[in-house]
C-alpha cells in the first residue's frame, strides 16, 4: 500500500461520527521503499486532492520524515524538489505488512504482502 | 477539480481539413463513441459534411488539423488508418473531377521532385487483379506528381479507396464509392494482438479481450497522469489498457484470492496460481509497472474512500452473478466452495446483494467520486427480449454518453454504458434514483440473472451430483 492510497481510504464500520475514521493509524511491520520514475505532472495533479495533515502524519508513522512544508505552497506546480519530495512519499514508500487502525473504533484492518483487506463483517458494516 | 494537465489543441474557428477514415468492420457500434469520444479529448468535435453510414468501413471527417487527426490515430483500436482526403467521387469520373478541383498547393507539398512516393489501392468487398490496379494508377497521371517512386520505403504515400458495398452476394462491377487520400497514420490495432489475453501473465475466467479493454478505456477519455478505478478489478485486465495510455491505476475486489493471487488457476492444463500472478505483475509484464498504484480487497457496496472527487475515470465489468457481502474469517470452507462453483463466465458467491444495486451503487459511487467531466465505462447485462432504453440506471449527476450492445447469445448480451458526470454531487442526490420513479425500471431487471443463468444453473446442479457420484 502506497501512501497515496493511504490518504484516500477511510474507516467505514458501522456507527462512526461524521467524518470520522481518518485518517487510518499505520502499524507497520514491514515498509519497503520500491522505486517508481518521476513524473512531475503526475504528482502536482495529485495535490489538490490530497489531506495535508493526514500525510504528513502517515510519514511520521513510518519514520519517514517528510522534508515537505506543513502545507504545499500557492507556487508548488513550478518546484520541482517540492514535488520529487511528495512523489517519494507518495508513490515509492510502501506498507507490505502491518495493520490499519480506525482512529474511532479501533477496528484493525490488515495488511498482507502490500495488500489492505479492507473487508467488514456483517455485525460491523 | 478541472480535467487539466491535456493540451489544449483546439484552434479558435479553424478551417477544416477532410479526412478519410478507414475503420475495421469489428465491433461496429463501438465505432462512432470511441471516435467522438477521442476526438473531443483532443479538443475536437465529431463533424462530417455528409451523413456518416454508421456500418460503412470509410467515413469522411471533418478535422481542424493534421495533429489532432494524429491524436486520434494514436489512440483508436477501432479505426486502421486516416487520410487528407483529395478526392472522392460515386464513379471515376467523379472522382478525377473531384481531385482537379482539390487546391494545387494543397498537394504541391508532396510531389515535389526530390520526394519518393508510392501509391496504394485498398478496396472493400472486392479483389482486383495486378492488371486492374495498374491502370487504375496509370489513370491517375494527371496529376502532377514530379517524385520519383520507391515501393519500399517512400516519403509519402498514396491511397486509391474503393467501397464496393457492404453485401458479399451482390458486388457491383464498379465500385459505389471511389476516394484519393494522403496516408497521415495508422491507427493502434495492433495493440489487440500485443496486449491479446492468450499472451497474458495473470488472467481470471472473465478476462476482457484486448480489443475491447481499448475501446473502453478510449471511451472513458482516459488520458496521462489520470487516476483510473476499478471497483470489480479482478485480475485487473481493464486496467491494463488505461495504464498503457499512460493513466495510473487501482482497483478493488472482494475476491481476497483474486487479488493476491492465490488460488486455482484459470487456464487449462495449469491448476494453481504462479506465485507472480497478481495485478502488479500483469502491469510488469507490458512495461507498465510503473503506472500501478493499489490492489485492494474490498466490498465494492461499502465505500472505503473518503469524500472527495479522487477518481479521474471509473472502468468496469461488474460481477453478473450475486456477490459475497462479506467475508469472514470463519466461513473459509464455504468461501471456498462457492469460489469453485465458477462458470465460464462469472463466479456465483451466495448472499443476496440484488443484481440492480450493483448497478444502482456503481452510479452513485461515480457520481460522488469523479471529478467534473469525469467518466464511468460498465458494462451492463441484458436479457434482450424485455430491453428497453429506460431500464440503463441513470444518476441526476451522470449523463448518459453512449450506449453498445454485443451480443452474447440470440438471448442475451451486455452492454457497453458511458457516463460523464456533469453535476457535482450534493448529500441529496444520495438516493435520488431510488425516491424518482424514472430510476426504478431496472429494478424489474433483478430477475436477469435467473433467466441469464438459468441454463448455467442446472449445469451447475448436474456437475454437484456427478461430483457426488
Amino acid at each position: 500500500m502506497k501512501l497515496l492510497t493511504h490518504n484516500l481510504l477511510t474507516s467505514h464500520v458501522r456507527g462512526l461520527r461524521p467524518g470520522g475514521g481518518f485518517p487510518l493509524r499505520i502499524q507497520a511491520s514491514e515498509v519497503r521503499v520500491r522505486p517508481v520514475p518521476f513524473n512531475a505532472p503526475f504528482v502536482a495533479r495529485l495535490v489538490p486532492r490530497l489531506q495535508w495533515a493526514a500525510l504528513l502524519q502517515a510519514a511520521a508513522s513510518l519514520g519517514h520524515p517528510s522534508e515537505l512544508p506543513p502545507e504545499p505552497a500557492p507556487d508548488y506546480e513550478a518546484d520541482e524538489e517540492f514535488l520529487r519530495r511528495l512523489h517519494h512519499l507518495l508513490l515509492e514508500v510502501e506498507v507490505v505488512e502491518g495493520v490499519l487502525e480506525c482512529p474511532d473504533s479501533g477496528r484493525r484492518f490488515p495488511v498482507s504482502k502490500g495488500i489492505p483487506n479492507m473487508l467488514l463483517g456483517d455485525d460491523e458494516a | 477539480m478541472r480535467r487539466g494537465g491535456w493540451p489544449d489543441m483546439a484552434v479558435a474557428a479553424p478551417a477544416l481539413c477532410r479526412y478519410l477514415l478507414l475503420l475495421a468492420q469489428e465491433h461496429l457500434e463501438f465505432r462512432l463513441p470511441e471516435i467522438t469520444s477521442l476526438l473531443s479529448l483532443y479538443g475536437g468535435q465529431f463533424s462530417s459534411q455528409q451523413e456518416i453510414h454508421v456500418n460503412s468501413p470509410f467515413w469522411i471527417l471533418n478535422i481542424p488539423s493534421e495533429e489532432m487527426a494524429r491524436g486520434l490515430m494514436k489512440r483508436t483500436v477501432c479505426a486502421k488508418s486516416i487520410f487528407e482526403l483529395w478526392g472522392h467521387g460515386r464513379s471515376s469520373g467523379e472522382l478525377y473531377a473531384s481531385l482537379k478541383s482539390y487546391p494545387v498547393d494543397k498537394m504541391l507539398p508532396y510531389l515535389q521532385s526530390d520526394s519518393t512516393y508510392k501509391i496504394h489501392i485498398h478496396t472493400f468487398n472486392k479483389t482486383l487483379t495486378q492488371a486492374e490496379k495498374i491502370k487504375k494508377i496509370d489513370a491517375l497521371e494527371f496529376l502532377p506528381f514530379n517524385g520519383k517512386v520507391n515501393l519500399k520505403n517512400p516519403e509519402h504515400v498514396f491511397w486509391i479507396l474503393e467501397d464496393y458495398g457492404m453485401d458479399p452476394n451482390n458486388v457491383p462491377e464498379e465500385p459505389i464509392d471511389l476516394y484519393f487520400g494522403r496516408w497521415i497514420a495508422d491507427g493502434q490495432r495492433e495493440l489487440i494482438e500485443s496486449y491479446s489475453v492468450k499472451k497474458r501473465h495473470f488472467i481470471g475466467n472473465t478476462s476482457m479481450d484486448a480489443c475491447l479493454s481499448f475501446i473502453m478505456a478510449n471511451h472513458g477519455r482516459v488520458k496521462p497522469n489520470d487516476v483510473v478505478f476499478d471497483p470489480f478489478v479482478g485480475t485487473g485486465g481493464l486496467l491494463i489498457s488505461s495504464a498503457h495510455f499512460g493513466a495510473y491505476v487501482c482497483g478493488t475486489d472482494i475476491d481476497y484470492n483474486t487479488i493476491h493471487g492465490l488460488g486455482k488457476a484459470s487456464r487449462k492444463n495449469q491448476k494453481w496460481r504462479g506465485p507472480d500472478e497478481n495485478i502488479r505483475a500483469n502491469l510488469r509484464q507490458y512495461g507498465l509497472e510503473k503506472y500501478y498504484l493499489d490492489a485492494l480487497v474490498s466490498d465494492s457496496s461499502k465505500t472505503i474512500w473518503r469524500k472527495g472527487m479522487l477518481f479521474d475515470v471509473i472502468i468496469t465489468d461488474p460481477p453478473y452473478g450475486i456477490r459475497e457481502a462479506t467475508r469472514r474469517t470463519g466461513s473459509q470452507k464455504e468461501t471456498v466452495k462457492s469460489a469453485e462453483r465458477s462458470t465460464e463466465n462469472h463466479i456465483f458467491i451466495s448472499s443476496s446483494y440484488h443484481l440492480s444495486d450493483i448497478f444502482f451503487d456503481l452510479l452513485k459511487f461515480a457520481a460522488e467520486y469523479l471529478v467534473m467531466g469525469g467518466r464511468l465505462v460498465y458494462w451492463l447485462p441484458i436479457y434482450r427480449p424485455e430491453y428497453t432504453e429506460e431500464i440503463i440506471p441513470r444518476h441526476p449527476c451522470l449523463k448518459l454518453i453512449s450506449n453498445c450492445e454485443q451480443m452474447l447469445s440470440s438471448q442475451t448480451s451486455r452492454r457497453l454504458i458511458t457516463m460523464e458526470k456533469v453535476k457535482e454531487f450534493k448529500d441529496q442526490d444520495q438516493n435520488s434514483y431510488s425516491l424518482d420513479g424514472q430510476y426504478m425500471p431496472y429494478k424489474g431487471h433483478n430477475s436477469f440473472r435467473e433467466k441469464y443463468f438459468s441454463g448455467v444453473t442446472k449445469r451447475i446442479a448436474k456437475e454437484e451430483k456427478d461430483n457426488q457420484k
